[in-house]
């Protein structure tokens, strides 16, 4: 009896494994992340000389990642006081969130005390993620999100698969190679429907490294308010982009005491280097301490099918940081350290290029860009030569992550872009 | 003044409309209950509502493997913060499959997995929905999953969040107080052809009813007539009986056979680290191409939402399933968590059977596996539990083993009887 059922069952091994080959036989290859790709490539280039300017990762002036010495430090006192791996609640680690809210918002901002609907993130993306989710779900009035052209090429994936229709508003001029502020305003003004959600890069655009002035932000603010728009910051490097905190949150508390309830995306991957503990938080202004309560128990709602609770590690890092008067000092001299090394390296390779080697063009965009990457101008074909002959990889864009030029480098990669521009490669 | 009080007035205006119509959702059940138990002032009160192991000073337990890994971790003057790839560490990944199809398995050695780190069981139930929603052939069949009566609660949520429907397949019987094991098979064999079936690998939660190894023969076989998808969640492997191999069999089993399937993995529970949030999902494919296709496919997904796991937790696993002795070592902080569960169950049958000759058969309760028991009392008898003993439990009967130690356990036998008795 157990053998025929045996051999029964062999012959169903068989045929199982047959009829299983029609399950996934249809699904494609997806494509390689554009730029996680990147650093895929030069790892496999073998030339001593190849630079990574792909994935926008700080990098001290020896190449190396930079692990913030405020960040060991809070890592000591964490092990130290012998913390348990409990559950954090699904809304994540609730000092860390206030405390991450206060860093955004300034510590005497008006919602702050009627109420800030807050939750921990999965870093950058996962706030991301969150705030599309939850206006999908609950924002009445459009479905629609304009995305500044270009934008993080993450950001259209996260926001399609949320349920939004992507489109793009006027940001970037590539006859500058900065900000084309009128057409920005004239697309706001008459492109956008009103009420349409839009995306907002706080500092540090990414790619292009491209801000808009103080005065801009206003009149940007203005129109939002003229024309019913949301606005939905994505802050990736608060800090990071001027080397001061409350700098470069300018846009964002503009916003706010101009009476716009924003949503807004915080990582702390870059200004505090902890990448991959994904430390981030979401927010949204709402009205008052009821208001607040519904939302917080519609984000918990959104979250809990994703992953249920966020990770404790990285989020007690910089909690640590956030709610220690010694670090936090530390802290913020340790990002101004980071900008300012980029900032000496913008001035450097202007100079390499504009003087020392009178590369055609006009290379102030260098200069005037600021944060972690500079959209260089470089086309596709000049991208492609640059990794193929000079072994020099950024994304296809020309975007290159200014952290991952140093002293070492610099001239290398100063004359491989002259040859890419001349076309002597 | 008149343009301050302007903006004020401008601010209300603006945030008068905004997110009134958003409905205030209710709170977590397991949360309330757990708030409940906090504010209670009573001396003796016990909460079995903790899906989290306690140790017998009812203390969260950081198993001392878990405790060293950590220490060579903080030491290690080479680590950065560094982002992993979309997939997760490797070395974790890998690893995690190893362990929980075994290093030898056919669906290792010829390429046929693709493992994704993922936001622990939670984030690898999703992913695994999530995938499913978008690539599985449900033809002209709507988008649905069987899922246990009754299941993890959040399993409805996952597959309703990705458009998937979950239906019941009979499970608990709570008249045997055990598996309804002629229900099962009737829905395997009635649901329409490739259906996906959402099994628990061991130490079923919530009923700890698990399904013997003739009767998960008879699931795959039936499986394999049906052409059934297997959605498989392991979340206790080596929690469940002490033993990782063992616990593993009926997953093993059903690639041995040739089940499609996916497994998702967490180390919530078996490494202690749930708030670290450690976990994978393996989708075993017939073959390497599809299989790396299928791999692709689950990185688009997952850089879309998280872009990247996170390293700490993922780390300390891998350290343990990559070293020997620390493999070793942590087998043994399994036993011992395995263990003082299996002899509370013990302790709590002897003093129901032996000492306070509770009416009912309380087989189940030794029986049962894991960390969850389904006790067979009913929502009046848990009510009073909560109410006339501040004793805390779910509503369904369910209590959470690992929240018993030597210290309460008299006190719950004697509270379980005087509600048996009385209601």
């Amino acid at each position: 009896m157990l053998a025929a059922s045996f051999t029964r069952r062999s012959a169903g091994v068989g045929a199982g494994v047959l009829r299983s080959l029609s399950t996934w036989s249809a699904v494609p290859a997806g494509p390689p992340d554009a730029i996680l790709g990147v650093t895929e490539a030069f790892k496999a280039d073998k030339d001593p000389r190849k630079i990574n300017l792909g994935v926008g990762a700080y990098r001290d002036d020896q190449g190396k990642p930079y692990v913030l010495d405020c960040v060991k430090k809070a890592e000591s006192i964490l092990e130290a006081s012998k913390p348990d791996k409990e559950y954090l609640p699904i809304t994540g680690h609730a000092e860390f969130t206030k405390n991450a809210v206060k860093l955004a918002y300034g510590a005497d901002s008006t919602p702050l005390k009627a109420g800030i609907s807050s939750t921990q993130s999965i870093s950058g993306t996962g706030a991301l993620r969150i705030g599309a989710a939850f206006l999908a779900r609950h924002y009445p009035h459009s479905k629609v999100v304009y995305l500044p052209s270009p934008s993080w090429g993450n950001h259209v994936p996260i926001f399609r698969d949320s349920g939004f229709e992507v489109r793009n508003y006027t940001y970037f001029d590539p006859t500058t190679l900065g900000l084309n502020f009128e057409g920005l305003k004239a697309d706001l003004l008459t492109k956008a429907p009103e009420n349409s959600v839009v995306l907002l890069h706080a500092c540090a655009h990414n790619p292009t490294g491209v801000d808009p002035t103080p005065e801009q932000w206003a009149e940007i603010s203005d129109i939002c308010k003229e024309r019913k728009l949301f606005p939905f910051f994505d802050m990736a490097y608060q800090g990071f982009a001027s080397g001061s905190t409350s700098r470069d949150a300018f846009a964002v508390r503009h916003f706010v005491s101009q009476g716009h309830q924003i949503a807004l995306c915080q990582s702390f991957a870059k200004n505090m280097g902890l990448y991959g503990e994904r430390v981030g938080a979401f927010s949204l202004v709402t009205a008052d301490p009821e208001e607040k309560a519904r939302v917080d128990s519609q984000l918990k709602i959104i979250i809990r099918p994703m992953y249920s609770n966020p990770p404790v590690h990285g989020a007690r890092i910089a909690n640590t940081i956030l709610a220690n008067e010694d670090l936090y000092t530390q802290w913020e001299g340790e990002v101004k350290g980071m900008a300012d090394r980029i900032i000496t390296m913008r001035e450097k390779l202007h100079n390499i290029l504009t003087h020392d080697l009178k590369t055609p063009g006009d290379w102030g965009h260098i200069k005037s860009q600021i944060g972690m990457f500079s959209f260089t101008g470089l086309k596709k074909a000049q991208t492609v030569a640059l990794a193929d002959k000079a072994h020099v990889y950024m994304t296809a864009d020309g975007r290159i992550s200014m952290a991952g030029l140093n002293a070492s480098n610099i001239a290398y990669f100063a004359e491989s872009v002259d040859g890419a521009v001349k076309g002597t490669l | 003044m008149a343009d301050r009080i302007k903006q004020l007035a401008n601010h209300m205006a603006a945030t008068a409309e905004l997110w009134q119509s958003v409905p205030l959702a209710p709170p977590d059940s397991i949360f309330k209950l757990t708030a409940a138990y906090k504010e209670d002032t009573f001396e003796k009160k016990i909460n079995l509502g903790v899906g989290a192991y306690r140790d017998d000073n009812n203390k969260p337990w950081i198993l001392p493997v878990v405790k060293e890994a950590t220490r060579i971790l903080l030491s290690d003057e080479t680590l950065d913060h560094e982002y992993l790839p979309i997939t997760g560490l490797p070395e974790f990944t890998v690893g995690a499959a190893k362990l929980i199809l075994s290093p030898n398995s056919p669906a290792i050695t010829e390429e046929r997995v693709a493992s994704v780190q993922t936001i622990s069981g939670t984030g690898a139930n999703h992913l695994g929905a999530l995938f499913l929603s978008k690539f599985y052939q449900w033809g002209t069949n709507q988008k649905k999953v069987y899922v246990s009566n009754p299941t993890w609660a959040n399993h409805h949520a996952i597959f309703k969040n990705v458009g998937i429907e979950p239906v019941d397949y009979p499970y608990y019987d709570p008249k045997t107080i055990g598996l309804d094991f002629a229900g099962f098979i009737g829905t395997l064999k009635a649901a329409p052809e490739r259906s996906v079936f959402l099994l628990h690998a061991c130490a079923h939660n919530p009923t700890g009813v698990d399904p013997t190894q003739e009767q998960w023969t008879t699931i795959a076989e039936t499986m394999l007539e049906k052409k059934h998808y297997a959605f498989i969640d392991c979340a206790y492997q080596g929690f469940a009986s002490g033993d990782l191999d063992k616990d593993a069999w009926a997953v093993r089993f059903f690639v041995e056979k040739g089940v499609t399937m996916l497994v998702c993995q967490s180390f919530a529970k078996n490494a202690g680290l749930y708030g670290e949030r450690v976990g994978a999902l393996h989708v075993v494919s017939p073959n390497k191409e599809t299989s790396a296709k299928v791999k692709s496919q689950l990185s688009v997904l997952s850089r879309s939402e998280i872009s990247n796991p996170p390293t700490h937790g993922a780390r300390i696993v891998s350290m343990i399933l990559n070293d020997p002795s620390m493999f070793e070592a942590w087998k043994r902080d399994i036993q011992t968590m395995a263990g003082r569960i299996i002899d509370m169950r013990k302790e709590l049958f002897r003093l129901l059977t032996e000492e306070l000759h509770t009416p009912g058969n309380w087989d189940h309760i030794v029986n049962q596996i894991g960390m969850f028991s389904f006790t067979g009392i009913s929502p009046a008898q848990s009510k009073a539990l909560i109410d006339e003993a501040h004793v805390y439990l779910t509503g369904n009967g369910r209590i959470s083993m690992a929240g018993l130690n030597t210290k309460n356990i008299r006190y719950f036998a004697e509270s379980l009887d005087a509600v048996v008795r009385k209601y």
